[in-house]
């Protein structure tokens, strides 16, 4: 038999997100809880592996596709497993007039490893603006915010990634 | 230049960067849900009107006018009505709503208690855009605290009525601040806008009346009630009441957020040691971009121009979402315009061919001529590009469902009306006269 999904303790926290998800929509409107339900089970698994889509789309009965569909239209959803820390660099125009570009640059050198690409440790990603221009550059790390970043920052912040 | 710039009393943003700002205690001490309160005693009606005398125009962009939005919610539907809150703020160069979520939400409650008692809403969701975790924790406590406080939930501040509120984050997608893309990722669907009409205030989530308002506008909402509307619209000007949020970013001195007056001109931003204080040693200003990337771009000649609606209007620009970028003049316009192409290109949900198609074209022609590989004829191939997205002037005959076809085609628009030279000198000279410095060199790593 295929190894389950979730371990006893994931299960309990799967299975009581859902509940409180679905109680924010009307009965019939299971499956809007679509999104939320994608987050909660990137947050127990880290990534969307298959039979957890399958499991959201039975919770929200829809069609597994239908889960599909969703997952691979947001960015912030992994539909293969990154790297424990996922930064995400913003490259848009307030942030490349304070330096973007060269801080992504130097984020590659140092990690070994160009945007789009992922290892064990790291995904390294360029992305759109996130809404932080007045204290640019800035780059996100599994979702925590760093901004205002200089080298001196930028490279205490790495040294606390193990 | 020193301050000459009519000094305001903020009223949206008094409380950022205080001890505690973000919390009910702090938010109750200084008046907060007083604006509840005095609304609480009209009739849902008389709320409607009174925030249509105020004047008060939505934050998001488009700066429709809150009340008349509010007054198109059908009175006799059996069906639930919605107010969807949204804070996709994802429009490169608006940073404002952050702030707002992160330093002051019960503004913005206080302002959904309002809105949803005025239009017979029971249940409200808020919509974050992803990326904003820090400013979603905080909205979250904040909606845990209004339950235990009875705001929302059973009873609104003691008066029978139920009134739910729900935090929902997207997951990464620009098009989800459309605000039928909205709904649709509200559906639990992927981010199609919808055909208008019928407009959401008919036909919006789950085929139900629906009102979608901006952060900013509804924190904007209580203000009318605490001073009264008249003030509200003194504050502003003719047709634009209260005052707004300004995000300034790129090549000045102090970039960040800050309120000001309608009057407050795009100089004045820049400019006044209130905001900008100017622009770094030996830099001059060479483009501005006054609403957000997808507001046509002006050249540092047209910046005495107040930053309200109406007036960018005239300039055939928008206000939008009050995103100011300021591009000095090392900033080479190619690269500037090539960047915010590309996010148009990467963020269209690919549902009308000219903006699927189209955006990816002007993003690769970009490139090109940025590279050195520009050949005659690419600038009016470029140019015949975005028009076929979305012709210019005026804004708004766009070829697309929404709105986005535009936002990708008036950069192109205006950069080529502005700075056509810059354009034909990379192809002249077959590589961008800029070196390899084409940005300002600002900051850390300059």
């Amino acid at each position: 038999m295929a190894e389950p999904l979730f371990t006893p303790e994931e299960q309990k926290k799967f299975d009581a997100g859902i509940a409180e998800i679905i109680s924010h929509y009307p009965p019939d409107r299971k499956s809007a809880g679509m999104l939320p339900a994608l987050r909660l089970l990137q947050e127990i698994k880290g990534w969307l592996p298959q039979d957890g889509l399958r499991l959201v789309a039975k919770h929200l009965e829809v069609t597994p596709e239908r889960a599909y569909e969703v997952a691979s239209f947001y960015v912030m959803y992994h539909l293969k497993k990154p790297g424990k820390y996922v930064i995400d660099v913003c490259t848009n125009l307030s942030c490349s007039l304070w330096g973007a570009e060269k801080m992504l640059a130097y984020l590659e050198e140092k990690l070994g490893l160009k945007a789009g690409e992922a290892n064990e440790k790291f995904t390294l990603r360029e992305t759109e603006c996130l809404a932080s221009c007045g204290t640019a550059p800035c780059l996100q790390i599994n979702e925590d915010h760093h901004e205002s970043l200089t080298r001196a920052k930028l490279d205490a912040i790495l040294a606390k990634l193990s | 230049m020193a301050s000459t710039a009519k000094a305001i009393d903020p009223i949206i943003s008094a409380a950022w960067g205080k001890p505690q700002s973000w919390t009910l205690d702090s938010y109750k001490k200084r008046g907060g849900y007083k604006g509840l309160e005095k609304a609480l005693e009209m009739a849902p009606a008389a709320i409607i009107d009174e925030v249509k005398k105020s004047n008060l125009r939505g934050r998001g962009g488009a700066g429709f006018p809150t009340g008349l939005k509010w007054s198109f919610v059908p009175k006799d539907s059996p069906k639930p009505k919605y107010l969807a809150v949204n804070g996709d703020e994802s429009e490169p160069g608006t940073f404002k709503d952050r702030y707002i979520l992160e330093d002051d939400p019960h503004m913005m409650l206080e302002g959904i208690a309002i809105a949803s008692y005025a239009l017979g809403v029971h249940t409200c969701y808020v919509y974050l855009r992803g990326e904003f975790k820090f400013p979603a924790e905080r909205c979250q406590a904040a909606i845990d605290e209004a339950y235990k406080a009875g705001i929302f939930g059973k009873k609104l501040l003691g008066k029978d009525y139920e009134l739910n509120c729900y935090l929902v984050r997207g997951a990464g997608a620009y098009i989800c601040g459309e605000e039928t893309a909205l709904l649709e990722s509200l559906e639990g669907k992927k981010g199609w806008p919808r055909l208008k009409p019928p407009f959401p205030a008919v036909v919006g989530l789950f085929g139900a009346p629906t009102v979608v308002n901006n952060v900013e506008t509804l924190a904007s909402v209580p203000h009318v009630f605490t001073g009264g509307a008249d003030w509200y619209a003194k504050l502003g000007t003719d047709k634009s009441g209260g005052t707004r949020l300004v995000c300034l970013s790129g090549t000045v001195n102090r970039p960040g957020v800050y309120e000001v007056s309608m009057h407050t001109t795009l100089a004045e931003l820049i400019y006044d040691d209130k905001y900008g204080r100017g622009m770094p040693a030996g830099r001059k200003v060479k483009a501005v971009i006054p609403g957000g990337s997808s507001a046509p771009v002006l050249g540092a000649d047209e910046l005495d121009v107040a930053m309200e609606f109406e007036a960018l209007k005239v300039k055939q620009t928008m206000a939008g979402s009050g995103g100011v970028i300021v591009m000095d003049d090392s900033t080479c316009m190619v690269r500037s315009l090539w960047r915010v192409a590309r996010f148009y290109a990467e963020e269209s949900c690919g549902q009308c061919t000219p903006c699927r198609e189209g955006t990816p074209w002007q993003t690769r022609l970009l490139r090109k001529i940025e590279e050195g590989r520009g050949e005659p004829g690419d600038v009016e191939m470029l140019s015949n590009v975005a028009a076929s997205i979305a012709p210019y002037p005026p804004i708004g005959l766009g070829n697309t469902i929404c709105a986005l076809g535009d936002a990708a085609a008036l950069p192109t628009h205006s950069f080529l009306m502005r700075f056509k030279d810059e354009f034909e000198a990379h192809i002249r000279e077959k590589r961008c006269p800029f070196g390899d410095k084409p940005w300002g060199s600002f900051g850390d790593w300059s």
